[in-house]
């Protein structure tokens, strides 16, 4: 029994991966955790003294989880943009891929699928840091990781689609600044979305970004609501399918000739 | 060869002062077609202002500053626009210039006509520094608009960000002679990250335990948040020039490293 | 003989331990053009830079257009122009800017710049690609753009760094006929080259290098007439084990044989005559061919490879 193609699509950006990790270290494992330290602990001292609870929680157990999934969609990004454009511009690495008997559909699927590991082991760390910290009230929080592992896919899926199909990365940095960022700073990440001017609260709710903060939050708190969890996760995997859909079809389109 | 050819030989050559221009007059021609991503660049501090600044200023309430309290939003800005001037700069001399120089071969191809090696990081240098004149006095506006500026002392503040721009192009530029690789860029953020969110930028470090004040006051970003702090909020004293000098002198000695450096860099 | 434009004695470069160019010596004339023939790794491209004033001389001495490229880098570089073997051109400019902004690097006044620009695109025959970028155009069209390039400053010696490496059949000749029309204009060429036919059909003289020395040099007929016989034999055999059968009986039959890969090639100033002897001698080639000498076999006599090795 051989193994599946998609597995050995993931291999193959596994072992890539296996002699350059040292660079990612701290961009994906560390930097994170700054951020929880800074706005939590930090700012958060300053929150504490000033509101009390937000939304019955400490700063810092608050703004934990928006992080959490916020460096699994940095991580998703990143991944997915510049590296993919490489991989048909630059390095052809995918080019090579499908001369085998890989296709390109397969493909598309196999390195989200790689970004989602990827994320995975960041997400751990993450939790464990917070959780030291105090961060996690609930030891439902552990579900927390697969739900950073959906907002993970559910943002490289577009994202590599949408990258295969570029001939130059000039698009990179507004997406980043654009979309990326605005989606990390309101999403909820760190201030409820409540707080926004109500005609910006409908795009938030639509927002995967928000969908999977709401879904980690609920988790690290022990809180959850059936209906509106549902529709959280429905949200993600809505982005994820199509996303893998349309990646099916720019990945053949741009690597068969 | 024709006589024009000819007269254009006799003329005295580029004088030294005026070549790093030609290099700003590529940067500009560069950016003229992607003028999106130039405008973008200036969202981030303004996006961090809006989220920051005023969602979590919310929570936060006021804060202590200079022996009163303030309201969060005019705390934070002033440190995301010395934060921006950082980032810019550093970016801009280490990422850009590393990418154009060992990807791009753009250099070597300016280095076959009279520019030199210390001409390229001149020229790069002033680029990234108009650049961050140019970002920081549109958030100086910003600010305006928002109604986050206290006093006049605030005419400074684009000067000011220009200074801590210098700092961090010359300690950018000497750090990118070092670099062999992409993996080194990791060092960059590495230093870029705590620098951002731990200098006072967004809260005060008297938050912090005793010990680690003491070595947060000693970092280059919080010399340059105390700095436009100070001087959009009003609170100037003397003591203010000892953050001046060291950016001054932080910019000096990486440019004295770099320029010893950057030939041996570009040019085997 | 005029004043010679570059002049290099016991010219050497080393980058640390390894020494790239060993001690060579060379004389280059106004309005020639000059090649540097050798495989790769030879020095080349290394001499050429150096002679371009972007890497500094390690030993001996180099002086162009009269100058010291260590004192006077930057007024040398006023009047050179270089077509370097990897195209380095500005890929976040179009095409017109990349003239425009190399013209300013010269510090050339703008309104100067236009008017050549306009001539060097036509010139190269890009004037309809003025506002394309760089990334689109095709491995031809941008060396021809970093040739137009290199002419921005109306430069009185042209460095070209293996010009037609890489390119198709007809956009080599295209560029050969371009070089041409530009020796004759007065420009001074000077290039580097491990093809043998641009070798011979560009260069008044050449130097011919391997490992960092010059092993001959002179005009592409001079050297072929010094170092190797008028005609060439060429015999192919049909397994390897016949072809080492031959070798000694062959020796006998000319002064000079070499033995390549997957043929004994047999020199002679009578390509006939020796093909007739060697078969009458009973040597079962499976096929013979007598052509004439190459600079390709001079390169073969001096150093035992050839020159794609």
């Amino acid at each position: 029994m051989s193994t599946p193609p998609v597995i050995r699509v993931v291999e193959r950006e596994a072992r890539v991966f296996s002699r350059l990790w040292r660079g990612t270290v701290f961009s994906t494992l560390v930097a994170p955790v700054l951020f929880l330290a800074a706005m939590g602990l930090g700012l958060g001292g300053l929150v504490d003294a000033h509101t009390g609870k937000v939304d019955g929680l400490t700063y810092l157990q608050y703004v934990a989880p928006g992080l959490m999934v916020a460096s699994a969609m940095q991580i998703a990004a990143n991944e997915a943009m510049w590296p993919v454009l490489g991989a048909v511009k630059w390095v052809k690495n995918f080019h090579a891929t499908v001369a085998t008997s890989i296709t390109p559909g397969e493909l598309a699927v196999g390195y989200v699928l790689w970004i989602v590991i990827r994320s995975l082991a960041a997400s751990a760390v993450f939790l464990l840091v917070a959780a030291l910290l105090g961060a996690v009230p609930s030891a439902w929080g552990v579900l927390a990781i697969p739900v950073a592992a959906l907002c993970a896919a559910a943002f490289s899926a577009p994202l590599s689609a949408y990258s295969i199909r570029l001939d130059s990365d000039i698009s990179f940095p507004v997406i980043m600044r654009v979309g990326v960022l605005p989606l990390f700073l309101f999403s909820g990440t760190f201030f409820p979305i409540s707080q926004l001017p109500t005609w910006l609260q409908p795009l938030a709710v639509v927002s995967p970004l928000w969908n999977a903060v709401e879904l980690a939050r609920a988790a690290t708190t022990g809180t959850f609501h059936l209906g509106a969890d549902i529709l959280h996760v429905a949200v993600l995997v809505v982005c994820l399918t199509a996303g893998l859909l349309w990646g099916r079809r720019t990945f053949t389109r741009r690597l068969t000739s | 060869m024709n006589a024009r050819a000819n007269l254009f030989r006799v003329l005295p050559p580029l004088t030294q002062r005026q070549r790093p221009w030609r290099l700003v007059e590529r940067n500009v021609l560069a950016y003229r077609r992607t003028w999106v991503v130039f405008l973008s660049g200036f969202l981030e501090p303004v996006l961090f202002l809006l989220s920051i600044g005023i969602g979590v200023g919310k929570l936060v309430g006021k804060v202590p500053f200079d022996g009163h309290e303030v309201d969060y939003k005019m705390y934070v800005a002033p440190g995301l626009l010395a934060a921006a001037a950082m980032n810019g700069s550093l970016l801009d001399t280490t990422f850009n210039f590393f990418v154009k120089f060992k990807y791009s071969h753009t250099y070597d191809a300016i280095l076959a006509t009279p520019l030199g090696t210390g001409d390229v990081a001149t020229g790069e240098v002033v680029w990234a520094l108009m650049r961050g004149a140019i970002y920081s006095t549109a958030f100086l506006v910003t600010m305006l608009l928002f109604g986050l500026v206290a006093s006049w002392w605030a005419v400074l503040v684009v000067p000011v960000a220009v200074l801590i721009g210098f700092a961090f192009a010359g300690a950018g530029l000497a750090a990118t002679t070092f670099m062999r690789s992409w993996v080194d860029f990791d060092y960059v953020t590495l230093a870029l990250i705590p620098l951002f969110l731990f200098s006072g930028t967004f809260f005060p470090v008297s938050q912090y335990p005793a010990g680690l004040q003491a070595i947060i006051r000693l970092t280059p970003l919080y010399q340059g948040v105390v700095l436009e702090r100070s001087l959009v909020l009003g609170a100037v004293h003397p003591i203010l020039l000892v953050h001046v000098v060291y950016l001054g002198v932080m910019g000096a000695i990486g440019l004295r490293v770099a320029e010893r450096r950057i030939g041996r860099l570009l040019q085997p | 003989m005029p004043d010679p434009l570059i002049v290099a004695h016991a010219l050497t470069k080393r980058f640390g331990g390894f020494v790239a160019v060993d001690g060579i010596d060379f004389v280059i004339a106004p309005g020639e053009a000059f090649g540097f023939l050798g495989p790769n790794g030879a020095g080349k491209s290394s001499t050429m830079r150096m002679i371009g004033c972007v890497s500094p001389v390690s030993g001996g001495t180099l002086r162009v257009l009269g100058m010291d490229p260590a004192a006077d880098g930057a007024q040398i570089r006023r009047r050179l122009g270089v077509v370097p073997q990897e195209d380095n051109l500005d890929t976040e400019l179009t095409v017109w800017d990349n003239l425009m902004i190399y013209g300013r690097y010269f510090d050339l006044p703008r309104a100067e710049i236009r008017r050549r620009a306009e001539e060097l695109l036509e010139f190269v025959q890009l004037s309809d690609r003025r506002d394309s970028r760089v990334d689109p155009l095709s491995g031809g069209m941008k060396r021809r753009l970093t040739i137009a390039r290199a002419l921005i400053n109306q430069p009185e010696v042209l460095l070209l760094d293996e010009p037609t490496t890489g390119l198709d059949p007809q956009a080599r000749h295209m560029l050969w006929e371009r070089l041409y029309r530009l020796k004759q204009d007065g420009v001074t060429l000077v290039l580097t080259t491990h093809y043998m036919d641009e070798a011979e059909q560009l260069c008044d003289r050449l130097v011919i290098m391997d490992g960092g020395r010059i092993v001959a040099e002179g005009s592409p007929r001079e050297l072929v007439a010094t170092h190797a016989t008028r005609e060439v034999v060429e015999l192919r055999f049909a397994r390897a084990a016949d072809q080492s059968d031959a070798l000694a009986r062959v020796r006998a039959l000319a002064p000079r044989v070499e033995a390549v890969a997957d043929r004994l090639l047999v020199y002679t100033d009578d390509g006939d005559a020796t093909a007739a002897a060697i078969a009458g001698d009973g040597v079962g080639a499976a096929s013979v061919f007598v052509r004439r000498a190459s600079l390709e076999d001079v390169f073969l006599i001096l150093t035992g490879r050839t020159l794609e090795d």
